[in-house]
This record gives structure tokens, sequence and C-alpha cells, in this order.
């Protein structure tokens, strides 16, 4: 049993195959009424995941950003105005926006998993 | 020691700023009267442009409580009780203070007309002021300001900006901005202003302003009077010194709080700092002097204990500080000593700038002035009689010599022989005027609003690596204030990085060391054909998204195969990779090819059909054709499967390619036709459909010399001629639009797609990313003649290949909408889902405006 008061504990929830995302892109994933950015950084074997919201205007784009490296820090661009935002800590890397929430991913037979804190 | 701020403007906030950063365990409360924290109230007027209430916030919320400030807003303080040295807010908070500090800045100065009550009579200040203009805006016709100064002029231009052309200047000076510049430079200024349709009054006294409950129109002294539904008053400032007065604080007669050199009143624990602060019988109402003021007190402050003598020296006596509530200062080692007040201002597109003493005359005075009143240029410069200092001046319609101008007379620089050059550049000679960046000295001031040398720039370029504007604004903040330094940091930036040996190029970004230029070449040679090759061969490094869209649109250039497949997918910028243009809300909008703007009234049917059917906003663009806007991504596949089925293609609106080429009706029904224009127009557009390019591209074919299709502002522009057809190019429209040149004249059906081929090859293969035709033909030495050269006489032997490549490209064009909506797997990336592909975005809003449909506003 999964309780809302343990903190700590990670719900991880199926979002889609792997060969849903393309490679070094992201999908759009929905997760009850949230909306979370899944990227499969092909090129360096990584999966990441953030809130699909973009800071800055709040539009649900970052899942349709592009996707890239920074001194090595792996970023995402929204494509509205280009902020961009590091995948790794949500840390908004151009200027003063606000930082994005970001998620834990796993990948299990073929399938995305991705980790939400206290769970369902 | 606890510190208390009235004011939260932009000189509070700068005081906060730099006295936290100096003795961060200072304890701090800020009361500001305004609901938001400190915003950029310099660049308010681009409120109307565009910029957010957001986009000018100087710090968010998070940043005061970082640094655990205390800020109460929407809470003026109401009254100072000096002996119990506490202060009382609106909301009942009472605080008390080892010191105080009044930023209380400044308010619009309304003279005592009557009928100023009414609705539809504004000030200019605040952002609250903005919105209720913008919100009376909709129902005005025609405006007018009171006031020709510096603000004034920048609310004319609001007004301008808001939509109502119809604007009148009223001022009681005889001449514009009679405090910055002289007659013939204010004449020079009222006569742009007036070519841009404003309307100007001078030495005019309103009298009244009538009208019911709104104002309808103002009367004048001289009995007459206009009638205006909107009026914006901008006739000075006023120092807010209400409090101070109240609390028994000396203030000047005619308003300022009286502070001596160490912005301090006559209670010696009250500071008052900014636009509110009266230093030797002078209020100073720009916003470098006020963040001086704020640095002054904010070191005083921060070194107290030294000079109080509580804390022994070191690291300690900055920490201990919190402690620290001892005698108000006595020394303090830092004085403000007066302003320099050179400006320089953008004024509806004009530059006006003043430095130095711009109005001195007499003997010992040389005076230079140049004057020309076609092009509305005015400069004049105060020298010394010997003819080697500069000690000031006005610039009017051209100010590019602004910055140089003003670190010459500040810096006392030593003038060249003839100091004229400097404002008419040097004629003839090789030598251009002055030393340029190179001359100033290192304590030379760049950034007057930050405070930065010339020195620290130039060290941030070679000690810590800052090689681009962005790396020495995080680390110097110059260029951060007013941006008015910007040009000059750069030049600095550039000259630093030369004198280093470093031969700079335009590199893609810092996973390509290759210009674009470069990276045409080695992409081909290689014949790489996706973008993971490309970096794997060229590049280190995982991407980017400044590297991407170039590297996709080279490959598509060279390549001609469809952008989204062989991985290329997720390299495009976003509107490529969705084959359409993002919209404010995460809508896309639908262009679909109408070449030469010709459509049939069963296309225009099925067009209207699908609008409907999908709840599609339409409009006719500017570039003939019909844009459908507020398309889900889920619907996208099916609204362009419906075009396609009628006969339609991409109009690639989205893609760095050819957009149109627009026609005029030509000789099938004008009457002064001399050629088919229409034709010829539908025959190049479909010729370079698709093609990719470092920017997008568009032409037009006009039938006659009237010129209806507007062919000279294309990249690439044909007129029709008696004998053939005149061949022009690199025109732009956009925000710095330029004329077309003749490439060649009188040329037949074949040679001119001939040219054009081989000018737009060469145009694909040397330009920079995002550089259009206009900006490359600038950058080419010897400009067009040199282009001539090469397209024309083939100078370069290239002709042949360019043009085979060309026809490689035309002939394996296909529409990437058909490609997209056949192919399963390209198809499947048009949901906005991935898990729940039936549902759209939930997010997506719209709102109804002359019965059609609009996307609601960003939050
Ligand atoms: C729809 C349209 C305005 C309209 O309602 O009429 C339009 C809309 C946009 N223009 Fe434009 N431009 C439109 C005609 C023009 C024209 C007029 C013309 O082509 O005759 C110009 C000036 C001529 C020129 O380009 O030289 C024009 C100069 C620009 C520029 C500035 C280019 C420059 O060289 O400075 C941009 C920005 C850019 O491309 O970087 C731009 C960018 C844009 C973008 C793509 C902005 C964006 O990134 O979202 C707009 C999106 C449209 C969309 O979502 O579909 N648009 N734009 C016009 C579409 C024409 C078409 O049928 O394809
Ligand atoms: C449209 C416009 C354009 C300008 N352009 C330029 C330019 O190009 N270059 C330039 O150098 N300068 C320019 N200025 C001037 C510049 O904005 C000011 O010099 C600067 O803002 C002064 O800062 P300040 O903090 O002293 O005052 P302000 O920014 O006015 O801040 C004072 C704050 O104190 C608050 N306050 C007042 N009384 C109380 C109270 N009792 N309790 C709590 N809060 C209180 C006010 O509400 C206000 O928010 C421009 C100004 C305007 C309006
Ligand atoms: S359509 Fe063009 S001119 Fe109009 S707002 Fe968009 S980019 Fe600017
Ligand atoms: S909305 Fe994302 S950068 Fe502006």
């Amino acid at each position: 049993m999964i309780t809302l008061t343990d903190q700590k504990k990670i719900t991880w929830f199926a979002a889609c195959q792997i060969s849903d995302v393309p490679a070094n892109g992201g999908v759009c994933v929905k997760y009850g009424d949230e909306q979370i950015a899944l990227f499969h950084f092909a090129r360096r074997g990584e999966w990441y995941a953030t809130q699909n919201e973009c800071p800055h205007r709040k539009q649900m784009a970052l899942s349709r950003g592009m996707i890239g490296t920074q001194e090595d820090e792996p970023k995402v661009a929204c494509p509205f105005h280009k902020k961009t935002f590091s995948l790794a800590t949500g840390q908004c890397l151009t200027g003063d926006e606000c930082n994005i929430k970001t998620y834990p991913v796993k990948t299990e037979d073929g399938k995305v998993f991705i980790g939400i804190e206290g769970g369902l | 020691m606890k510190v208390v701020v009235i004011g939260n403007g932009m000189v509070g906030y700068k005081f906060c700023e730099k006295l936290k950063s100096m003795a961060p365990s200072v304890e701090l409360i800020v009361f500001g009267e305004e609901i938001r924290p400190a915003y950029d109230r310099v660049h308010l007027s681009e409120f109307f442009a565009g910029k957010t209430a957001d986009d000018l916030t100087l710090a968010g919320l998070d940043w005061y409580q970082d640094n655990n400030i205390r800020l109460h807003l929407g809470d003026p303080v109401q009254s100072i009780d000096r002996t119990a040295k506490t202060v009382h807010s609106h909301k009942g908070i009472i605080e008390s203070y080892d010191y105080l500090v009044l930023a209380t800045g400044s308010a619009a100065f309304v003279p005592p007309i009557p009928g100023v009550d009414k609705q539809g009579v504004f000030i200019y200040r605040t952002i609250e002021d903005l919105e209720m203009m913008n919100a009376h805006a909709r129902k005005a016709k025609t405006g007018a300001v009171i006031g020709g100064g510096l603000l004034g002029l920048e609310a004319a231009k609001a007004m301008l900006d808001l939509g109502i052309s119809n604007t009148q200047v009223i001022e009681f000076a005889p001449r514009l901005m009679p405090r910055q510049i002289d007659d013939a430079g204010s004449n020079i200024l009222r006569n742009k202003l007036e070519m841009l349709g404003l309307k100007i009054h001078t030495s005019k006294n309103t009298s009244e302003i009538s009208g019911g409950e709104s104002i309808t129109g103002m009367q004048f002294s001289d009995g007459t009077s206009i009638e205006v539904d909107m009026l914006v008053i901008s006739a000075g400032i006023k120092p807010r010194d209400e409090l101070a007065k109240l609390c028994g604080l000396e203030t000047g007669s005619r308003g300022g709080i009286v502070v001596d050199e160490k912005l301090q009143t006559n209670d010696p624990s009250i500071f008052a700092i900014g636009e509110c602060a009266l230093y030797s019988g002078m209020i100073y109402g720009l916003v470098a002097p006020g963040y001086e003021m704020a640095s002054v007190v904010a070191e005083n402050l921060a070194s107290l204990p030294r000079t109080g003598g509580v804390v022994p020296f070191g690291f300690k006596e900055i920490t201990n500080i919190a402690e620290f509530s001892g005698p108000p200062p006595s020394g303090g080692r830092v004085a403000f000593t007066g302003y320099d007040m050179s400006t320089k201002l953008k004024l509806i597109g004009i530059d006006v700038a003043s430095f130095g003493d711009p109005f001195l005359t007499g003997e010992n005075i040389r005076t230079v002035v140049f004057e020309d009143t076609m092009k509305g240029i005015y400069k004049r410069i105060n020298i010394s009689a010997d003819g080697k200092e500069l000690l000031g001046g006005v610039l009017v319609g051209d100010a590019e010599q602004y910055n140089m101008l003003l670190q010459t007379c500040k810096n006392k620089l030593v003038l060249p022989p003839n100091p004229e050059d400097l404002v008419l550049g040097s004629r003839g000679g090789e030598n251009l005027a002055g030393a340029g960046v190179q001359g100033l000295p290192d304590e030379a001031m760049i950034c007057s609003c930050e405070t930065v040398s010339k020195g620290a720039i130039c060290n941030a370029v070679s000690e810590l690596a800052c090689e681009t504007m962005d790396a020495i604004k995080k680390c110097t903040k110059a260029g951060t204030g007013c941006g008015g330094c910007v040009p000059m940091v750069k030049d600095l930036m550039l000259y630093t990085m030369k004198s280093q040996g470093k031969y700079i190029r335009n590199i893609l970004c810092e996973h390509f060391n290759y210009s674009r230029q470069e990276m045409f070449d080695l992409v081909k040679l290689h014949e790489l054909k996706t973008y993971n090759e490309v970096l794997d061969k060229l590049g280190k490094g995982d991407g980017c998204e400044l590297c991407k869209p170039p590297v996709a649109s080279i490959l598509a250039s060279l390549w001609g195969e469809m952008i989204l497949k062989k991985g290329n997918d997720t390299a495009q910028d976003s509107n490529d990779r969705f084959l359409a243009n993002i919209q404010k809300g995460g809508t896309y909008s639908v262009v679909p090819r109408i070449p030469g703007g010709e459509i049939t009234p069963d296309k225009l049917i099925v067009i209207g059909q699908v609008a409907k059917q999908y709840n599609l906003y339409t409009k006719i663009t500017g570039g003939q054709r019909i844009d459908l806007f507020g398309a889900h991504l889920n619907d996208l596949p099916d609204i362009w499967g419906q075009l396609i089925a009628a006969g339609f293609e991409s109009g690639h609106a989205y893609g760095k390619s050819l957009r149109t080429v627009k026609s005029c009706v030509g000789s099938t029904w004008c009457r002064f036709g001399l050629h088919d224009s229409v034709s010829y127009a539908i025959r190049i557009e479909e010729r370079y459909r698709g093609l990719r390019s470092p920017h997008k591209l568009k032409g037009g074919v006009s039938g006659c010399i009237r010129e209806c299709a507007e062919a000279q502002s294309k990249d690439f522009g044909i007129i029709a001629t008696e004998k053939g057809w005149n061949l022009h190019i690199c025109g732009n429209g956009g925000s710095k639009p330029q004329h077309a040149l003749l490439l060649a004249a009188d040329l037949d059906d074949e040679t001119c797609i001939k040219y054009i081929d081989r000018f737009l090859m060469f145009y694909i293969k040397t330009a920079d990313t995002l550089t259009r035709t206009a900006t490359w033909l600038n950058k080419m030495e010897g400009g067009i003649d040199y282009i001539r050269n090469v397209v024309v006489n083939d100078s370069l032997g290239m002709a042949q290949a360019w043009e085979a490549e060309m026809q490689t490209l035309v002939d394996c064009y296909k529409c990437e909408w058909k490609e997209a909506i056949e192919n399963p797997e390209i198809k499947k990336r048009f949901n906005h889902f991935v898990n729940a592909p039936e549902v759209k975005d939930p997010t997506v809003k719209f709102e109804t405006m002359r019965e059609q449909k609009k996307v609601a506003d960003w939050k």
C-alpha cells in the first residue's frame, strides 16, 4: 500500500512504449490532469521527464522542444521563445525563469515508466 | 542592524541588491506602495510593444525571499515616528529601524488645469497607468499629450502604439525637449515627428479640459481649442516628499528631500535616494544617478562597523553587522558628488542624445554644427577654443557616435587634429576619426547604470573568457540597465578578442567549430545525410537548439530529402518538425500554397469548408494567400488530408524556405500590363517551392513599372519591361526594409530563371544562418557588382554546376504534408498525448472576436 504521507516512496507508472518516443526528442504524457514531457536522449542513452508547461508564458510545449547539451548539461529549449532548462535538475539556464519540475524515468521490457513521488 | 526601505522602485531595489551583496546579514524590510515588486520603469513603454509586467520585473518575489528581505507590497508607509524610530504602514504594520532609507521616487506633475479629473485623462508612470490607458484607448480616436519633454514624447509614442494615429503634442515652451537639446536640434526633431504623423504645438498653454464626465476637448489660453478623447499629462515630475514633510525632514521649496553627499537628510538615521532626493538644489530624473546614490548609501552602511570602530578588521566585520546598531555614520567612505546628465534616447525610432554641456556658447568655445534637413540629422559639438577638449554636444536623428563622444568628453581625451571629423566622419582619408574604443583609458565608465569601466569589461573578456554578450552581462552586469552601452561593450569584446589574436568567426555553437558556410562544404564533401552523422563527423558533444536547425537546413538544401526522415525530425526547429507554425496557446496554423495568389472559386470553397469543420480562424495574409489559425496538433493530419485531396499542397509557411511569389494581375487583365506576370509568378513559385535556405525567401513579379506586386521589396523581384524582365535581388521588408537592386535588365523567361537559380545557390552556399538575402548582400565584399560578376558573368565558373544542382532539387520536390500523412510512423507524431492519442490539449482556450475565434491571451 502506498500512502501519500510517505514522501520518499516513488510510484512508477507505465507511460508508453520505448518506440513511441522519437530518438533525441520528446512526447507529452498524460498523467491524470497533469502533463509530463518525456524525452529520449538517445545519443546519450538517457531518459528524462519534466513538467510539460514552460514557466515563461505557461505554455504546454516543452515536449515539442529541441533537446541538446550546454557544456554537457542536458537541456530542452522551449519552442516558443527558446528559454532552456536543464533536463537533469530542471534549472532554467537562460535568465530568471523559474525552474521546472523533473521526474525519474526507467525503462523495462520495452516500456517507459515515470516515477511519481508519493504516488497516486 | 535593521534597515527599513520605503519605496520599491528601481532605486529602492538597487539599494537592496547592493546592501545585501555587501552585508548579507543585515535585517532588511521594504515597504512598497505598488502591488508589484520593482520593475524597469525606463522601458515602461515596451509594455505597449508586447512586453508583460513579468518581463519588466527586476527581480521576482523569490529573490527577496532568498535574500531574506521582508517585502510588504501594496502597503504604503503613512507616517514616520523619528523619536521612536518606527514607521507605520497603511495596513497597520509598525516596524522599527536603525536606519531608514526613503526611495519614494516621484509622481507625475499635474498642473492645476480645470478638468484634469475627467475620465480619459491619464498620467504615465506605473504599469497600472498603462493598463488603464490600454483599456481606454480601445474607445479613443484622437489623443493629446501635454508636455514635449522626454516623457511626453514617450507617451506620444505610446499613443501611436495604442493605435491612436491622430495624436497631438502640446508644449508650453517654445521648443521640444527644452532641457536636453538646443533650438536647431529641436526643430529637426519636430520635423521628423511631424513626418510620422504627430501634430506638434509649442508655446501653447492649456487653460481648460472640456467635456462632461469624460474628456472631449482642450481649450488653450490663446483662444484656440481641439477635440480629443484621450489625454496624457506629462508635464514634469514632482518628488514624493510628503512623508518626509510630515515628519519634519528638511525639503526644498519646489519639492525634494534635502540630502548631503552621503545622501543623509537632516536626521542622521534617515537617507533619501533616487528621484525623491534633492542634492545640491537638483533632482536627478534619471536612473543612473539614482543607482549611484543607492550604491553610496549601501556601501557606507555596510562599512559602518569599521567607521564606528565596533568590529576589528577582517572578514567578520561584515557578518557582525547584524548586531550593529551603534551611532549614526559620521565618516563613511564614499560620497555622491553629482552626476553627469548625458542621455541618449530613442524617441519613436529617432535617436536623440545630449552630453556634457550641450548649450555652451561664447568666445572661448568653438561650436561645430552639422545639419541635414532632408535626412533629419543634426549634430553639434562644443569644443574648447584651443581645439583640445570636447565639452558637450547634441545629436538628433543619428546618434551612432554618442558613446564615443561621451567617453571623449568625460575622459578629456585629446581630440584629433580636425575635431569636426568626430561628427562628420573622416572624409576621404584612411584614418577614422578618433581612436575608437582602444583609445579609451581603462577607467572610462562604459556602463553608467551599473558603473562598469572599460578595464572591467576587457578583463572579463581576457581573464574570465567571456566571449559573448550574454557572458559579459552575467559576469559584469554591463548592459543590463538602460542598454545604451551594449554596442560599445560589443566593440570592446571584439577588440579585446582580436588583440589576443583570436580570429572571430561566426561558429554555429559550442558543438561545431565551423561557420555555416564551412559546414555546408564539409557536409557535401563527406556526403553526410543525417544530423547524427554530421555531429559525429564534424562536431562534438550532443548538439543543441542552435546547431540543429542550420544543420537540418543544410541537409535539406543539399540532398532534397523529406525533412522528417532518417531521424532528422528531432533536429528540426519545432515548427518544421510539425510542419506548421506554433501559435500562442500551442495550436498551429495551416497555410496551403496558393501560387501567385491565384485561386479558383472551388478551392476557396474547400478552404471555407475545412475552416468551418475544424473551427479555424481565417485571414488573408500579407503574402497573398489564406492562413487558417488555431488548429490542434491532433487535427493537422486530417485537415491536410482534405486540403491535399482538393489539390492543395504545403505552403511551407513554417520553414526557412520559399514562401510566396507575389504577383500583380498583369497583361491578361490590366490595361498597362506588358507581360503575363501571374503565369510567370506561378511558374517561379512552383520551381522553388520547398527549397530550404539559410532564411526564408520571397519573390514577386510585376507586369509593369507601376510595381503593384512590390517586387522590389523581395529577395528576388521581377518587373516586366518592353523587352523582357528586369531582375532585382536582395530586397527585404521586415524591421529594416531595403530595396532590391537591379541585377540584370531585359531578360527573356529562361535566362531570368537561370540567373535566379545561380543567385539562390550562391546564397544558400555562402550565407550565415538566419541571414536574409539583404543582409547577406550588405556583408558581401564588393556588393552587388561582385554578385553580378558571379551570377551573370560566371566569374567563379560555378554557373553550370549550380543550375544542375538546382534542377535536381526541383526534380525531387514532393509535398511534405502528403508524405507525412501517408507515412504512419510520421503521422503518429501529430498527437498531443502519446498515451491518449484521441485527447486534444485541454489547456488550449479560445475566445470570440468579430464572429471568429481568437486564442486566449498569455497568462
Ligand atoms: C501570416 C503573416 C501575417 C499576416 O497575417 O498577413 C505572417 C506571419 C508571421 N510572420 Fe511574417 N507574416 C506574413 C507576411 C510577412 C511579410 C509580408 C510579405 O511577405 O509580403 C513580411 C515582410 C516582408 C519580408 O519578409 O521581407 C514578413 C516579415 C516577417 C519577419 C521579418 C523578416 C526579416 O527579414 O526581418 C519575420 C521574422 C522571421 O522570419 O525571423 C516574420 C515571422 C512571422 C511568423 C512566422 C512569426 C512566428 O514565428 O510565429 C508569423 C507566423 C504566422 C503563422 O503562424 O502562420 N515575418 N511577414 C503573413 C504570411 C504571409 C504568407 O502568406 O506566408
Ligand atoms: C515612461 C518613463 C520613461 C523613462 N525613461 C528613462 C530613460 O530613458 N532613462 C533614464 O535614465 N530614466 C528614465 N526614466 C526615469 C526613471 O524611471 C526614474 O529615474 C527611476 O525609476 C527612479 O527610481 P526611483 O526608485 O527613485 O523611483 P520610482 O521608480 O518611482 O520608485 C518609487 C517607488 O516608491 C513607491 N512609494 C512612494 N511613496 C511610498 C510610500 N509612502 N510607501 C511605500 N512606497 C512608496 C512608489 O509607488 C514607487 O513604486 C523614465 C521614467 C518613465 C516614467
Ligand atoms: S504576424 Fe508578423 S508582424 Fe504580425 S505580429 Fe506576427 S510576426 Fe509580427
Ligand atoms: S513560453 Fe516557453 S520560452 Fe516563452
